[in-house]
């Protein structure tokens, strides 16, 4: 380990040297995400800094454990760890479905959750021969580092367990939940304060269970509309996890990628915060749910208007300009490859024919975006909400499928609308809307959507992937 | 269940009150639908077409005899002793013109509803069928008047001359006039228009009209959307334009009507001699006493001068199947409003003033007329702005920017507090840490919208880099460290390898649009 001193070529010091160019790939590799173009060059520069660690770190295993008996075994578990923990991965990776992609990724944010308490486990276990003062930080480190793993594991099993319908979307509401959020943190501090003073397994085993009922609580009291965020900050608290467990084992690299991957996630979190115009605090605490009554229920809207997949097709036949709204809705239904079917014979027919996403779009951050991928559409006419919102006006039809709050006139217009202010994607301005919905229930956020009783939307009712169908068939 | 009869209409009537497209709707709201033979004959919608859609083709006594009669001409005397005991009919009635007509339905135990008596309100106009069969009308007039009219509409320049387009003037803008304005303007003639609400004027622009305005001090507003009689100094002002128009245009199209009174006479026999001889006059109005001196209901008439007065009153008719179209969509409309459960019943609510409109008789009680309804959105603002000022906009309870400044200012002074009394190697770490984070932040804020899911998954294998601590402990002398690294290790490489290969799978599909499809 690095706090061994050590003179030139070393396997600490080489092993530095490598981690300090596995930490730079890693940045490339984020910077490559930026932009279609470079994408795929960053994952490869992921994979590079992923395996320059890996070599570096086994090898300096190896050259401490050689000849050792407990390091062969360790060693062999080494081995199979990483053969079967790969071949796990490859498969899930090869199977998902690009719809069932936020529980993947929730899922594998509580692995790291998981091997981030295990790690600060093996921290008290380990017990190496330090200063006293060292040993208080070091004693805090274990106990801090467990107490994120813990809260990232069991969070990220419940947004899974929320996200593959395992559990009920809707936000679990305990009394005075925020009293039990706060709580939990208090009482950590102080079992923090009383562990570094007395090392007791016990305290190590009262603050994970702690953690674990705290990561859980967390995101149960979110719904399931606010998952991209909560995926996000799940996604920045993995980071901090894995930072945590480097400030244990006094490791630069891990520091350095769980900071990355921490901000990363933060700021993900941060734009999708700002597309539901909430602060970060109250959609962690699970606030949002509270303020989402029926307030509007009695106000009469009026009457909605139907119309057939058959008027649909002819409507879109004698359109100029087409644009799609697609939300949730469409990656229940599945309807990616036959709305891109669509959007490719419009195109075919010289119809300008582009995609509106709003940014929590979804369930994931970006969800729409790699649906339509999948059914191959091009990126290029699949726009952001601020790209499309000033062409609106002059669309002729704007399919809206599956989306509800996303396209809400009410955040726009009605101020004591509970989602005033949230920035929506603004069909109503076209010259036609139509609507694809199941029924006439309201969105995620139990808003009733003025839109549907627009004079200019008509609602298709149905399953979206159907209904689109029934439109391709009707040309 | 519920059985609808769509029965023939009579005399010169060509349209019937469903097509084969709207019964395959009202099918579709569970009810049972049968045609009188040869019903939709002359609107084209022959018997096999209903067949094909569903209906039943039956005799006029079977039809007659349905639960629901679909019906475009008030009944006769005769038809409404043809109707079951408890049945529903459902027609244009004129409630408001024909008093007599309403007592003789009242007579029987049945309920009647009159399409012509929806309210001028937005959620009632897709069954608002004065106004489909005024467009069509509109529309009709101007075909009409191009028959007669002995020129082009369009001015062109040819080899032979040059010919100048016609000048047609519409008087009422309301729904028929406007169908007549832009009927006639995109065949090419100049097109002015007058009405006394001043409020149509864009409308009018927009579909290629000129507006004529009658310049007197007061203003005609109306509450209930129609046009409301005049007063004396504008009905003045108002005949000397007619005058002047009438010797300057080639077609006057008048469409002025007033619910419930007889048409107002715009055109006098004076104004008619003015016009030059070919000119054509279509009288609209003229079912209802007519806007032209000297028009005749359902007549061509041709004056001394040469001028073709036609006071056709069967407009929509002369597009049977577009008018049938647009009433069986308007009746339609009306069934879905009274079956909203889709279980084949109607059911007819008060408490709906659309309903209550329509509804002329019900179960053998009259129900005419119904009380008035208010459709100007001005008292209704009024109450919103009220509400929204009860219920005080909520504010986001974000913290104030010295909030913020003081908890930026906190932390950095923690910050600074740990680095000084930490021991040694822990300022080292924070370094690493801030810089990452910064590093982190830039990196991150430039990627493209559509990357987020991808650039997740990529952090979160990078995230799997806690396979480096557990490495570095597997081979730890203790056999149970050695297991929980052991695990710790599996569940790190499912994340490394889970996350870079879904991450390639994922960036493999997107693809640009000249790609796309090769």
């Amino acid at each position: 380990m690095s706090d061994t001193v050590s003179g030139p070529l070393t396997a600490d010091s080489i092993a530095g040297a490598a981690y300090i160019v596995a930490a730079l790939l890693f940045i490339l590799s984020l910077a490559g995400l930026s932009k279609h173009e470079k994408a795929r060059a960053g994952v490869i520069y992921g994979i590079a800094g992923m395996v320059i660690a890996l070599a570096a770190t086994v090898w300096l295993t190896v050259q401490g454990a050689w000849g050792t008996g407990h390091g062969l075994t360790g060693l062999i578990l080494l081995l199979a760890a990483v053969l079967v923990g790969g071949a796990i991965g490859l498969w899930r990776a090869r199977v998902v479905e690009m719809t069932g992609m936020p529980e993947l990724i929730a899922l594998l944010h509580s692995f790291v959750g998981l091997a981030a308490v295990l790690v600060g486990w093996n921290g008290h276990l380990e017990a190496p021969g330090l200063s006293p003062d060292l040993m208080a930080v070091h004693h805090a480190e274990v106990f801090i580092g467990v107490f994120i793993g813990a809260v990232t594991f069991t969070g990220s099993i419940v947004a899974f367990l929320k996200l593959s319908a395992r559990m009920k979307s809707s936000p679990l509401m305990l009394p005075g939940k925020n009293a039990i959020n706060l709580g939990a943190l208090v009482a950590f501090v102080a079992l923090t304060v009383w562990y570094v003073n007395d090392s007791q397994l016990w305290l190590l085993i009262v603050v994970t269970i702690l953690a674990l009922g705290l990561g859980w609580h967390l995101v149960a009291s979110i719904g399931g509309g606010d998952m991209p965020v909560v995926v996000s900050m799940l996604n920045s608290y993995s980071g901090w996890a894995a930072a945590a467990a480097g400030f244990l084992l006094n490791n630069d690299l891990l520091i350095i990628t769980g900071a990355l991957v921490g901000s990363s996630g933060a700021y993900l979190s941060y734009i999708m915060c700002k597309a539901m115009n909430r602060s970060f605090i109250s959609v962690i605490a699970g606030g949002f749910g509270i303020a989402a009554p029926t307030t509007n229920g009695d106000t009469d809207h009026g009457e909605h208007r139907e119309i057939t997949a058959q008027a649909t097709a002819e409507m879109l036949a004698n359109a100029s300009s087409v644009v799609i709204t697609p939300g949730y809705g469409m990656a229940v239904a599945q309807a990616q490859y036959p709305v891109a079917e669509l959007a490719h014979q419009l195109r075919e027919r010289g119809v300008n024919v582009r995609f509106g996403i709003h940014p929590v779009a979804g369930r994931l951050p970006g969800h729409m975006n790699v649906l339509l991928a999948e059914a191959k559409v091009p990126y290029d006419i699949v726009l952001e909400m601020d790209e499309i919102n000033e062409d609106l006006d002059g669309t002729s039809v704007v399919l809206v499928i599956g989306a509800n709050d996303t396209v809400n006139p009410a955040a726009a217009e009605d101020p004591s609308s509970p989602i005033a202010g949230m920035p929506v994607l603004r069909v109503w301005e076209a010259d036609n809307v139509v609507v694809f919905k199941r029924s006439m229930a309201a969105g995620y956020a139990g808003v009733q959507n003025p839109l549907f009783y627009r004079d200019n939307s008509q609602m298709l009712f149905g399953d979206a992937k159907a209904r689109v169908e029934d439109i391709l068939r009707a040309f | 269940m519920t059985r609808i009869g769509i029965v023939a209409e009579l005399g010169r009537e060509t349209r019937v009150a469903a097509t084969p497209a709207t019964v395959g709707q009202l099918l579709g709201l569970g009810y049972e639908v049968v045609v009188e033979k040869g019903a939709g004959e002359s609107a084209s919608f022959r018997d096999d077409a209903y067949e094909a859609a569903g209906a039943l083709i039956v005799g006029a006594d079977d039809a007659w005899g349905s639960d629901v009669v679909l019906r475009i001409n008030p009944p006769t005397e005769e038809e409404i002793g043809r109707l079951a005991d408890g049945a529903t009919l459902i027609g244009t009635l004129s409630p408001a013109l024909r008093p007599e007509l309403v007592e003789a339905l009242a007579a029987r135990p049945i309920t009647a509803l009159a399409l012509d008596a929806v309210p001028r309100i937005s959620r009632a106009q897709s069954m608002d069928v004065l106004s489909s069969m005024a467009n069509i009308a509109g529309y009709r007039a101007v075909i009409e008047a191009a028959h007669e009219f002995g020129r082009f509409f369009t001015g062109q320049v040819t080899a032979a001359g040059k010919v100048p387009p016609a000048k047609v003037l519409v008087a009422g803008a309301g729904v028929a006039g406007l169908a007549a304005i832009g009927a006639a303007s995109s065949l090419g003639a100049i097109v002015r228009a007058t009405d006394p609400r001043p409020e149509v004027a864009d409308q009018v622009k927009s579909i290629g009209g000129t507006y004529l305005k009658v310049e007197v001090e007061e203003e005609m507003k109306s509450a209930d959307g129609y046009a409301k009689a005049t007063s004396e100094a504008y009905n003045r002002r108002a005949a000397e334009i007619y005058s002047e128009q009438a010797r300057d245009v080639d077609i006057i199209i008048t469409t002025a009507l007033i619910p419930g009174r007889p048409a107002p006479k715009l055109l006098t026999a004076e104004d008619v001699a003015g016009m030059k001889s070919g000119s054509v006059i279509v009288d609209m109005a003229a079912g209802q006493g007519g806007n032209v001196e000297g028009s005749v209901a359902g007549e061509r008439v041709v004056t001394e001068n040469g001028v073709v007065i036609l006071g056709y009153t069967d407009l929509p008719a002369r597009l049977p199947a577009q008018a049938s179209q647009l009433y069986g969509t308007n009746m339609l409309n009306l069934l879905k409003l009274l079956t909203k459960e889709k279980d084949g019943q109607l059911r007819i609510d008060f408490d709906d003033v659309v309903q209550r409109s329509v509804t002329v008789v019900r179960d053998g009680e009259k129900t005419w007329p119904p009380p008035p309804v208010q459709v100007s959105a001005a008292p209704t603002a009024q109450t919103q702005t009220t509400a929204a000022e009860g219920t005080a906009p909520k504010k986001k309870e974000g913290l104030s920017a010295a909030g913020k400044a003081g908890l930026f200012a906190a932390g950095i002074a923690a910050l600074f507090v740990v680095n000084t009394v930490a021991p040694a190697p822990l300022p080292q770490h924070f370094t690493v840490l801030m810089l990452s984070i910064v590093v982190g932040f830039y990196v991150i804020g430039k990627v493209h919208h559509a990357l987020h899911t991808p650039l997740m998954s990529v952090t979160n294998a990078i995230s799997g880099i806690i396979v480096v601590g557990a490495l570095l402990q597997v081979t730890s002398e203790n056999p149970v460290m050695q297991v929980l690294a052991a695990v710790a290790v599996l569940l790190a490489s499912i994340n490394i390898f889970g996350g870079f290969a879904v991450t390639r799978r994922m960036l493999a599909m997107f693809s640009r649009g000249d790609k796309a499809r090769s």
